[in-house]
């Protein structure tokens, strides 16, 4: 094996060529081995028994080892090794517990040569002594390993591990004495070969079975393990205590372990479960694989190096049934299709940006990040690797802060907060919600909100017309693009400000001066004077299309009758969208929505149509009258899909709950749980637990209802002894007290229980507060003055 | 045992009400009538079990510590302590260990949403028509929220879950046959298909419930009367069986008078010991060649399919059970005795530890640990005891059983002697076995008794734990084999 001692003469000048190649074999290999000299190699498994040498171009067979009518189960091969001093000599565990050594020396067609068969169970490993030519250490399934002198019919010693199943043996390759021995339990053991009766040292490696070690061939100290628990561990021996030095954490079980030759850091592991990948890691960079040799399709059962000083040659065996030789170069490097570069968003618009430190520093003289103001480079450096050609391990990792004031998030903590999302009828939320808006100056959202409030509302109950009409008399039919704001109600149109939003999460507020200035992109198209008389006007960036649609069917009627004036035109059509029972919403509208629309909010509704409708042009399509509100549903989606895109999840969900069944149909249910999800997100970490569980609450998708039901566990300490409760919350398991007792009743409180903060005393919710409600000192008798609220 | 409605006991509908529901033998009628007409709960047997006399089983109030905060810890998390538990509590090291994993495939975290669980629960108990089974967790699935229209049957189950009867059907009575493409059909069926996690996680429900069913059985359970309550009380849907037909079998007044003798079997411990001895003994001179170790193997596994069960006219289960479950005639079939070869399964070439381990820890996180701890609990429970005697080494014993169980459902262990078998399990005992495992719902209390009859009863439920845990890893075997094809 390629970690032999180093007697062996060392690479001679060109031995060794070769490409990646493989063979198919007639069965699953379970384990295989390499002679010294690295031109053969032996493959073993259930029914698979045969040498093969390795040609420049091919495996080729040499040897069927397995022979005879009706082998045996000692043909049955757990592990196999061949002799590294003795070019002759084979060992290899059988599952029925036979250790088998076999001479192919031997004329016969049978090589076997000896046959031990001490132990109870499977063997699964065997291991020649790296210098000893007669030397053979087993371990078993029965928890006993047992050395074999080959000139003996049996066991010279057997040592017992006193606890599990041994999964492997491993020779140390300097000290002539020492071997390691993995346990199914977790637990590594060294022995010395001279005293069977007890280990000389034993710690626990692994959660779960050790299935692999192996020593370092150079260094003295090493052994690395791989156990059940995904992990491979590197362990200094040197010292009193086995000291852990490095880890790394693959992604399924590692079966076996090896270290690569002629590289200190380099070890190859492949796994017994799901994952059919070989992979070579540098155990100091245990996050991703040095290299990947991919070419198996099912587990990787044996992997060895060729030759015990060349670093270029793998070969390994698999259930598959093929037996492959995987030239080092043709390996793929996870590391060059990993992006080298992160980037992360902290919770108030920080930024950091990770990226390789060639990268920056070539470009280290570049202006600063546009939205920030400080720049705080970190770099880390790790250590080139001498040895290998790893690629470079060394990045710079640089944080932007953010302005504190252009970019704050306060806004979405409020909206959050003080949106309304059930309980009261629709127009009363989307009006509630408007009002947040624009109290926020989000005149954008605001508007959508009214916009919702007129599409899908009962338009039976919608606000009387006369609350409309003081709000849009004026407005006479050429000159639909400037609205008179004359006939405001005079305390309201003063808040004029025409805001722009970028439509960005966080908006970059540009409050323009009051007065008649528009800056928007669709006002060259408006052909009459804009504003001349309004004094508040309110200008979308992103002109939306639900607002086009919605007031270009408010046009058309103006041109069919231009004598009316807008409201009651609008309050006409609602009338007949009421006409139509198709309209789905009106099953959800089982209450009576609320008149009453304060002028504040109605201004607004009105605005925007006028406002958009400067914007379309009057030769659009005629709509019929008759419009179900979910004539809407596509208009609204893409708004909502648009807020998502544009960083405002929280108007997409608020929407979502508010609409409820109006709308829920129209949008698919992964892009709802994506935004409930991203939401949901945000509100935790602004630390909103009540929005957030409001929002779940509401939320119509099963997967995040379900939220709510996962980790729902208090844990509560007694409140007699003081100790934690196991798993009852109403009786200790030490004190053998009921904790929880009502201070009124005196029973046991099962279910809410209530207490005061300052006396801790308490009980039934109900008991409570009836308690209180007569007396203001506390029930228990403390004396203290509990209060309820 | 015999199904739910049994035959011989006259049964007489007598219609409630709106419902049919309700139906009432006339043996519990006669009860309830010497009540003033009153209908009041009766315990069935006496005691948690049928075949263990009240009396030796543990009272509540009288444990140790240990199985004490184990009872109350059950109690806590369900809201009962059912007979299963209370006659576990002979072996409290491995209650503890069984209820923790319980409590978590149907309470924690995981894939499945709860009234899945039970109703999976109820699918896989219905396989074996455990009733008692099926009525614990009627309960529980309603009580979580599941919709009562499932339990007229599979049929009105959404479409996931009948998908869900194949597996079922396969894994309790010929779990061999199991493929991948039974996988890749689950996993891939459209919208209904299953993720790999839930697969998982069903898969270990119904393994468990087929071998707790195995249990419940071969310990004769009684049904619980609650306290307070009692069973009318339940919703009308659970009622649906008389109470005495849930106890499965034997019917009521079962007073075996102890006819079996023992005079007979004295010394049967002993006989056991001394071969226990002897192989161990002799283990190493007399080494059989390995053609004889195979043909052992085959024998035994022939020979465990002549092992007949009790009465083995096929007996098509009650209606009541078996709408949750289809193709009712569908049982257990030897493992070979039709002449389709199935290969033997390898134990060394997919083991629990290595490989079933790993695929169930992947997709199910904890579970994995939990049953890993649960097989190696029950597999290494010893109290160094048999029946009076003190200081056995009783590993030989308990692997021959393991091994004979697996042996069935056709997974061999190249390293065991299958002769092994033959000299410690006796035929009594093997047919015990057998039933046990291959079709539960056949258990007589005389199989319960004619086998190790100087045991005591802690010993047998000892012998059931085996063989219930033996079961449920035969069972996961093969269907995480089965995934793990697909997956490759």
């Amino acid at each position: 094996m390629e970690k032999m001692s180093r007697v062996t003469t060392a690479l001679s000048s060109n031995t060794i060529s070769g490409r990646t190649m493989f063979c198919h074999l007639d069965a699953p290999a379970n384990a295989i081995s390499v002679c010294r000299d690295a031109t053969q190699v032996v493959v073993a498994g259930r029914n698979i028994f045969k040498i093969y040498s390795l040609e420049e171009e091919q495996f080729v067979e040499k040897l069927n080892l397995r022979v005879g009518r009706k082998p045996s189960l000692n043909f049955s091969c757990a592990d196999v090794m061949w002799h590294q001093m003795e070019e002759n000599l084979l060992a290899t565990a059988a599952t029925n517990g036979a250790v088998v050594t076999w001479n192919l020396g031997k004329p016969s067609r049978n090589k076997q040569d000896q046959l031990f068969t001490e132990h109870k169970r499977t063997v699964n490993k065997v291991c020649f002594h790296p210098t000893e030519v007669y030397m053979l250490l087993s371990g078993s399934q029965d928890g006993f390993m047992k050395c074999f002198d080959l000139r003996k019919k049996e066991s010279v010693s057997t040592f017992s591990g006193q606890s599990e199943s041994v999964r492997d043996v491993q020779f140390s390759m300097k000290d002539y004495f020492t071997f390691a021995a993995s346990f199914e339990n977790g637990n590594v053991q060294l022995w010395d070969i001279r005293r069977p009766d007890r280990y000389e040292r034993m710690f626990t490696a692994h959660t779960g079975p050790v299935f692999c070690c192996d020593w370092h061939p150079d260094d003295r100290g090493w052994l690395a393990t791989g156990g059940r628990d995904k992990m491979v561990k590197v362990w200094d021996m040197t010292t009193n205590r086995a000291k852990e030095i490095y880890c790394v954490q693959t992604i399924a079980s590692v079966a076996r372990v090896k270290w690569r030759p002629e590289r200190k850091f380099h070890l190859a592991t492949c796994s017994m479960m799901v994952d059919h990948n070989i992979y070579v890691w540098d155990i100091r960079r245990p996050f991703i694989p040095f290299a990947t040799f991919e070419e198996h399709k099912d587990v990787t059962t044996g992997i060895v190096w060729r030759h015990q000083h060349d670093p270029d040659f793998l070969l390994s065996g698999s259930k598959d049934s093929t037996l492959y030789q995987h030239m080092f170069k043709d390996a793929t490097r996870p590391v060059d299709k990993a992006n080298p570069e992160g980037l992360c968003f902290g919770l108030l618009g920080d930024l950091a940006f990770a990226a390789k430190e060639s990268l920056i520093s070539s470009d280290a003289n570049r202006k600063p990040y546009p939205g920030g103001d400080r720049r705080y480079p970190i770099f880390f450096f790790k250590k080139p690797d001498q040895t290998e050609q790893f690629a470079h391990v060394s990045s710079a990792l640089s944080v932007f802060e953010t302005d504190l004031d252009s970019n704050r998030m306060d806004w979405f903590v409020k909206t959050a907060q003080l949106y309304l999302l059930s309980g009261k009828p629709f127009a009363e939320l989307c009006d509630h919600n408007a009002k947040v808006a624009q109290e926020l100056k989000r005149p954008q959202v605001s508007t959508t909100w009214t916009m919702l409030r007129i599409m899908f509302s009962d338009p039976a109950n919608l606000p009387a017309p006369g609350l409309n009409h003081n709000l849009i008399k004026p407005g006479t039919l050429p000159l639909m693009s400037s609205f008179s704001m004359k006939e405001m109600g005079s305390g309201i149109g003063t808040e004029s400000r025409l805001e722009r939003s970028k439509g960005d999460s966080r908006q970059d507020n540009s409050h323009l001066e009051p007065g008649n200035s528009h800056i928007s992109n669709n006002n060259e198209e408006n052909e009459e004077t804009e504003g001349s008389e309004g004094q508040a006007e309110y200008m979308f960036g992103d002109a939306e299309l639900d607002d086009d649609d919605l007031y270009s069917m408010e046009h058309d009627n103006q041109t069919e009758e231009p004598e009316y004036t807008l409201p009651q035109e609008a309050f006409q059509l609602r009338h007949e969208i009421m006409d139509n029972p198709s309209a789905p919403e009106h099953l959800q509208q089982d209450k009576a929505d609320s008149p009453h629309v304060s002028g504040n909010e109605a201004e607004v509704t009105c605005l925007t149509p006028i406002e958009s409708f400067s914007l379309i042009s009057i030769s659009q399509p005629l709509f019929s009258p008759h419009l179900p509100a979910s004539f809407f549903c596509p208009i609204v989606r893409e708004m909502l899909s648009y807020y998502a895109e544009q960083g405002d999840v929280q108007m997409a969900v608020s929407v979502l709950i508010v609409l409820g069944d109006r709308i829920r149909k129209a949008i698919d249910d992964l892009t709802q749980e994506h935004w409930y999800m991203s939401y949901i997100d945000l509100l935790q970490r602004f630390e909103l637990w009540n929005v957030s569980n409001e929002v779940i609450k509401l939320s119509t998708c099963s997967a995040i209802t379900c939220l709510n039901q996962t980790s729902t566990t208090l844990h509560i300490n007694c409140s007699n002894c003081k100790r934690p409760m196991s798993n009852k919350g109403w009786i200790c398991d030490r004190c053998h007290q009921c904790a929880s007792v009502c201070a009124v009743c005196h029973h046991v409180v099962k279910g809410l229980f209530v207490w005061c903060q300052g006396c801790s005393h308490g009980g039934h919710l109900e008991h409570m507060m009836n308690w209180l409600k007569s007396s203001a000192h506390c029930p228990a008798g403390c004396g203290h003055l509990c209060e309820y609220t | 045992m015999r199904h739910a409605v049994a035959p011989t006991q006259n049964v007489e509908n007598t219609s409630f009400a709106v419902t049919n529901l309700l139906k009432i033998c006339t043996h519990c009628e006669r009860l309830s009538k010497k009540d003033l007409g009153v209908r009041i709960p009766r315990p069935l047997g006496n005691g948690p079990s049928r075949f263990i006399p009240e009396k030796e089983i543990l009272q509540v109030s009288k444990v140790d510590t240990r199985t004490q905060s184990i009872f109350e810890d059950a109690f806590a998390a369900l809201g009962r302590l059912d007979n299963i538990s209370l006659v576990m509590g002979f072996h409290p090291q491995y209650l503890e260990s069984f209820l923790r994993t319980q409590h978590y495939l149907l309470q924690m975290d995981g894939p499945l949403p709860l009234h899945y669980r039970h109703y999976i629960g109820i699918m896989a108990a219905a396989r074996h028509q455990c009733s008692y089974l099926v009525n614990l967790h009627v309960n529980d699935f309603l009580q979580v929220g599941g919709d009562p229209k499932w339990l007229n049957g599979l049929d009105e189950a959404p479409q996931k879950l009948q998908q869900l009867g194949e597996l079922n059907k396969i894994l309790a009575h010929r779990p061999w046959l199991l493929t991948k493409e039974h996988m890749e059909h689950l996993l891939k069926a459209e919208e209904n298909s299953w993720s790999l996690a839930e697969l998982i996680h069903a898969v270990v429900l119904l393994t468990h419930y087929h071998s707790l069913a195995s249990f419940t059985f071969g310990c004769g359970i009684t049904p619980e009367i609650h306290s307070d309550g009692g069973h009318t009380f339940r919703p009308p849907s659970l009622s649906q069986y008389c109470v005495c037909d849930i106890a499965n079998g034997n019917g009521h007044a079962n007073h075996h008078d102890n006819l079996l003798s023992d005079h007979d079997m004295c010394g049967e411990v002993e006989v056991l010991m001394e071969r226990m001895k002897q192989l161990q003994e002799c283990r190493d001179d007399e080494e059989a060649s390995q053609e004889e170790m195979a043909t052992r193997f085959e024998r035994e596994k022939t020979e465990s399919m002549l092992v007949v069960t009790a009465e083995d006219e096929e007996c098509v289960p009650s209606r009541d059970i078996s709408r949750h479950f289809e193709d009712p005639s569908y049982g257990y079939k030897d493992f070979s005795r039709r002449g389709e070869h199935v290969p033997t399964f390898r134990a060394q070439d997919y083991s629990w530890e290595d490989h079933g381990f790993s695929l169930v820890n992947r997709l199910y996180p904890d579970v994995g640990q939990m049953l890993d701890e649960k097989f190696q609990m029950a597999y290494n429970l010893t109290y160094n005891t048999m029946a009076t005697h003190k200081d056995v080494d009783t590993s030989m014993l308990r692997r021959a059983i393991w091994n004979y169980i697996h042996c069935m459902f056709g997974i061999r262990y190249d390293d065991y002697d299958y002769g092994e078998i033959n000299q410690l399990l006796d035929r009594s005992f093997k047919i015990y076995i057998k039933t046990m495992v291959c079709s539960p719902e056949k258990t007589t209390k005389r199989m319960y008794e004619s086998f190790w009859r100087q045991f005591q009863h802690s010993e047998k439920v000892h012998v059931n734990l085996l063989l219930m845990e033996a079961r449920m890893q035969a069972e996961l075997l093969y269907a995480l084999r089965a995934i793990t094809r697909y997956m490759t």
